[in-house]
């Protein structure tokens, strides 16, 4: 009985499997065109003239490709009533995310190095309660952030921009080196001590050369905050030293003139390449980086 | 003296940061706090009024919306993207040959910036050019699909967005922690004849709690602060239709001139926040402590 | 000649935890000093209060005659093998031994004269180039000492320097470390919960419990005259059988009786005993114990006794009885032919018995 049962059902089973595996596929191919449409669409669309948009389909491919939105949106579009496209506001965005991201990992590497290797009575709570300052949102430091930039004299500068994310990066910066250093034993620090080297001496000949991977890391996860940001680039930058995701939104809302759908994607694409860029390239350690402290070791 | 020196220098090394968070985040929580029970408005008193502007707050319809819109988006959106992201996530378990480009694709929405994000979604849900428009070019000419442009309806478009934008990190995080699961107690269960869908619902997912903690946190967290998005996709229209608390407190702050209202909508953005993350944090740190 | 290690009234606490009480300690030039000890016992911290590590919270701390108890590690003339080895993991073999004289600021002469007379002292020359990480666990180990030799300090200190290795190299670097003893003629202070490491290799050997010293004494000392009920279990291995019994002034010695399951207590004369309490606990090594016959002399007695285990060992065979409600293990040679259930009479070498108070555990003879 058995053996007369067992072949079909196991053949049926195979075929199951394959029925499945095809499934499966399937979806998972669904999905990408979910996630790649809309990329998708931004492309074809910068592609196009406006004639071919308003007469044409979203999803077709462009009949004529055309470059002009894309020298539009990079030296012509309006933010506001100034017209000299996105390029003033790109080199902003670079000029402040560079040194932003240099300073807030070098910070953050010193202090990860402090609380996870010179452990001190007290530095846990210090750990805490910058760990926290990770958390709050940040609508809740934009008033007094405001005034006291006006203060120090450098509001609506890049340098004040560059303070703020300094300032508000090195709670995650520290949180990425800290838990990295926390898995070195200890007992490294303990030899070079044993071995005649201070602080500094530790820190430049064996931690710093230990730590490419969570700079890595740590550069890749500041950079797509920085280059990113809103909220911090609409509140605290005037005409002239606004980052490029605010510029993109002006091109964007702005309301004067005829909308030009294909230099609004066009914008949106400059504006997004680089941090794209970056994942491309290092999309590993830009997992890492988001995955950091939220999944344990 | 050097003695004193090396004792004291990683202290020292740590104290700037340590002021400035003192100071930066602290010190700013305080005064956010303290101005939000005075009378500000355009410019900052400091004569305690006690709980006025937060009476005004809960007043004001255009905060109740804001509320009412951040419970309907943060549910749906966390909800979404978790059960999107774990979907997807033993879709890619299944010992995938592609699955490098296939995780390359669904995560890559997380490196744009929600500026971007917005403008694209702005432009396919555009309904006289994007795709209500299309579906009646193949022949629909029924179709409507105008929540953009819909007071009732514009809220679910930044739905779709942020979960376009997010799921893949939920799905990323997911993906790890199944792989973190012990490979010999799958073995066990395989040998024992379990199938595979159960291995998942028994075994797999069931161990899985801290990563949908993790998960949660970090989706209701970006729930809260989500500001650009609106800002690019709806700007908080038609009217306020979609505003946010995040949205109402910039207005607030920085085109009203109402101070006092920007403090007190901010300390409540806090509060939530906090609300979430204080049980959480506790917990973690303790846990690490023991 | 004065003492290169003295250790004086040491405390140390953790807050409100003590972990250290008392410590005195003090040791000649030449010695080598092993604490060993149950995990948790304070040991390793010892080491890293010795070593300036761990700030001590009282007491005094002298090294080569110096106080040393505000000074900082590198001012100690100390060098230090860790359990992990502890090797800079970005720096070649060579650059980890010779870091240290590089910091000092020693000439790159010396350094390297230095670096070839440690390389071929440990034989890891063909090693120099390469990075810890494409070294075996027990090429590393070599490496470690390497970095501590080569500072030619006054103090060598080991933090279980073995515990990472596998059994088989665990005893080839056990005789090595012995022999670089003998030929530097160094002071060594060594880390250990390992009792078979301690007594092979300590010229002196200190059993910690709780923070608090248990026992200082040379390894025959230690192993023969245990100061109390927890360095008679915790050194030795099978551990001594401690046998509770009751004991009866018997002429000049004592009249020692010890419960069996069958009923007719075990009796025992001890001639030399000392004056002894009612209820004490016997303590005896399984090797004092032996086939009847097989040992003669005075203090010898015979008993014969109900078999509940035999283990061959190879060269031993233990064999395990009830006494006085407690297992029992003999040592007896490969050869004796014992039966789980039948009667084997053994004797007693009394010469050799230890007797501990059952409630404070302190030695009574």
């Amino acid at each position: 009985m058995t053996d007369l049962a067992h072949p079909p059902a196991r053949k049926s089973g195979a075929f199951g499997k394959i029925v499945l595996r095809w499934v499966l596929y399937i979806l998972l191919g669904l999905f990408a065109l979910y996630y790649l449409m809309p990329l998708f669409v931004m492309v074809t669309t910068s592609l196009k003239s406006l004639e071919e948009i308003r007469t044409g389909s979203l999803v077709a491919l462009p009949r004529e490709v055309t470059f002009d939105a894309w020298k539009t949106a990079w030296s012509g579009a309006c933010t506001g009533i100034q017209c000299e496209g996105l390029r003033p506001y790109f080199w902003n965005s670079v000029l402040l995310a560079v040194p932003a991201v240099a300073l807030s990992t070098f910070i953050g590497a010193l202090n990860g190095y402090v609380v996870a290797q010179w452990r001190f009575p007290g530095a846990n709570i210090i750990f805490s309660l910058m760990l926290f300052g990770c958390f709050i949102p940040f609508q809740v430091v934009l008033l007094p952030m405001a005034r006291l930039l006006g203060l120090m004299g450098i509001a609506g500068t890049i340098p004040g921009l560059i303070f703020v994310h300094v300032i508000y990066g090195i709670g995650f910066t520290t949180l990425f080196f800290r838990n990295y250093y926390v898995s070195i034993p200890s007992e490294l620090t303990k030899a070079a001590k044993v071995d005649g080297a201070g602080f500094f001496r530790i820190f430049w000949s064996i931690f710093l050369p230990l730590s490419l991977p969570i700079i890595v890391v740590t550069v890749i996860w500041q950079f797509t905050q920085i280059w990113n940001d809103f909220l911090f680039g609409v509140s605290f930058s005037q005409a002239g030293t606004q980052p490029v995701t605010v510029a993109l939104n002006n091109i964007v809302n702005s309301t004067t003139g005829v909308k030009e759908y294909n230099v609004d994607m066009a914008a949106a694409i400059i504006a997004a390449a680089p941090t794209l860029l970056v994942y491309i390239v290092a999309g590993k350690y830009f997992i890492r980086g988001l995955t950091a402290g939220s999944v344990k070791g | 003296m050097t003695k004193w020196l090396e004792t004291h220098l990683p202290k020292m090394v740590l104290a700037p940061s340590f002021i400035a968070v003192l100071v930066f985040v602290y010190g700013f929580i305080a005064w956010t706090a303290w101005v939000s029970l005075t009378r500000s408005r355009l410019l900052p008193r400091y004569e305690i009024e006690g709980f006025i502007q937060y009476k005004r707050l809960f007043a004001a319809p255009r905060w109740d919306t804001a509320m009412n819109n951040l419970f309907i988006f943060g549910a749906l959106f966390i909800i979404i993207a978790m059960v999107l992201g774990l979907l997807l996530a033993i879709l890619l378990d299944q010992k995938i040959r592609t699955e490098g480009v296939i995780r390359t694709i669904y995560l890559y929405p997380m490196a744009l910036s929600m500026i971007v994000t917005g403008t694209a979604w702005k432009w396919i849900l555009n309904p006289g050019l994007g795709i209500e428009a299309t579906v009646q070019g193949w022949g629909f000419e029924g179709f409507s699909f105008d929540w953009l442009v819909d007071p009732d309806m514009a809220i679910y478009t930044i739905v779709i967005a942020a979960v376009w934008q997010s799921s893949g990190f939920v799905m990323a995080l997911f993906l790890a922690g199944l792989r973190s699961v012990d490979e010999e107690i799958i073995k066990a269960a395989q040998v024992d004849g379990i199938p595979t869908w159960r291995i998942y619902s028994a075994i797999i997912i069931p161990s899985m709690g801290p990563i949908f903690m993790s998960a949660f946190i970090v989706l209701a967290h970006l729930a809260i602060k989500s500001f650009d998005l609106v800002i690019a996709l709806t700007g908080g229209g038609p009217g306020y239709a979609t505003d946010l608390p995040a949205t109402y407190m910039y207005a607030m702050a920085f085109s009203r001139g109402d101070i006092g209202q920007a403090a007190s909508s901010a300390m409540i953005m806090m509060l939530v926040v906090f609300a979430i993350v204080v049980p959480y944090l506790y917990s973690e740190l303790r846990a690490k402590n023991d | 000649m004065a003492p290169i290690l003295e250790i004086q009234n040491l405390y140390k606490n953790y807050g409100p935890v003590e972990i250290l009480k008392d410590i005195n300690i003090a040791i000649e030039p030449g010695d080598f000093l092993v604490l060993v000890g149950p995990s948790g016992c304070g040991k390793s911290t010892l080491l890293n209060c010795i070593a300036g590590l761990e700030p001590i919270s009282g007491g005094r701390l002298m090294i080569g005659g110096a106080d040393m108890t505000d000074v900082s590690p590198k001012d100690r003339d100390i060098a230090m093998v860790f359990q992990s080895y502890a090797l800079y993991p970005t720096m070649s073999v060579a650059k980890n031994i010779t870091f240290g004289m590089k910091v000092r600021g020693v000439d790159q002469e010396t350094q390297t004269r230095k670096l070839q007379e440690v390389a071929s002292q440990l034989q890891i020359e063909q090693l120099l180039n390469r990075r810890p990480g494409q070294l075996s666990g027990g090429q590393r180990q070599r490496v470690a000492m390497g970095r501590a030799l080569v500072r030619d300090p006054k103090l060598f200190l080991f933090d279980e320097p073995l515990s990472n290795l596998d059994a088989k190299l665990r005893v080839e670097m056990r005789s090595e470390i012995k022999k670089l003893h003998q030929t530097l003629g160094a002071t060594m202070v060594y880390v250990t919960h390992d009792q078979i490491e301690a007594m092979t290799l300590a010229t002196k050997i200190v059993v910690l419990k709780g923070g608090v010293i248990q026992q200082i004494g040379s390894p025959s000392e230690i192993y023969n005259r245990p100061a109390n009920l927890f360095v008679a279990d915790f050194m030795g291995s099978p551990a001594m059988n401690l046998i509770p019994a009751k004991a009866r002034a018997d002429g000049a010695g004592a009249r020692i009786e010890i419960a069996r399951s069958s009923g007719t207590p075990l009796v025992l004369i001890d001639e030399h005993a000392p004056a002894l309490p009612e209820d004490v606990i016997l303590g005896l090594r399984p090797e004092d114990i032996a086939e009847a016959g097989f040992r003669a002399g005075a203090d010898v007695q015979d008993a014969s006794c109900l078999i509940d285990m035999v283990e061959p060992a190879g060269a031993d065979t233990y064999v395990v009885s009830e006494l006085g409600g407690k297992p029992v293990t003999a040592r007896l040679h490969s050869e004796t032919v014992a039966t789980p259930g039948e009667m084997l009479n053994l004797s007693i070498d009394m010469s050799k018995v230890s007797y501990f108070a059952p409630d404070s555990g302190q030695r009574l003879n």
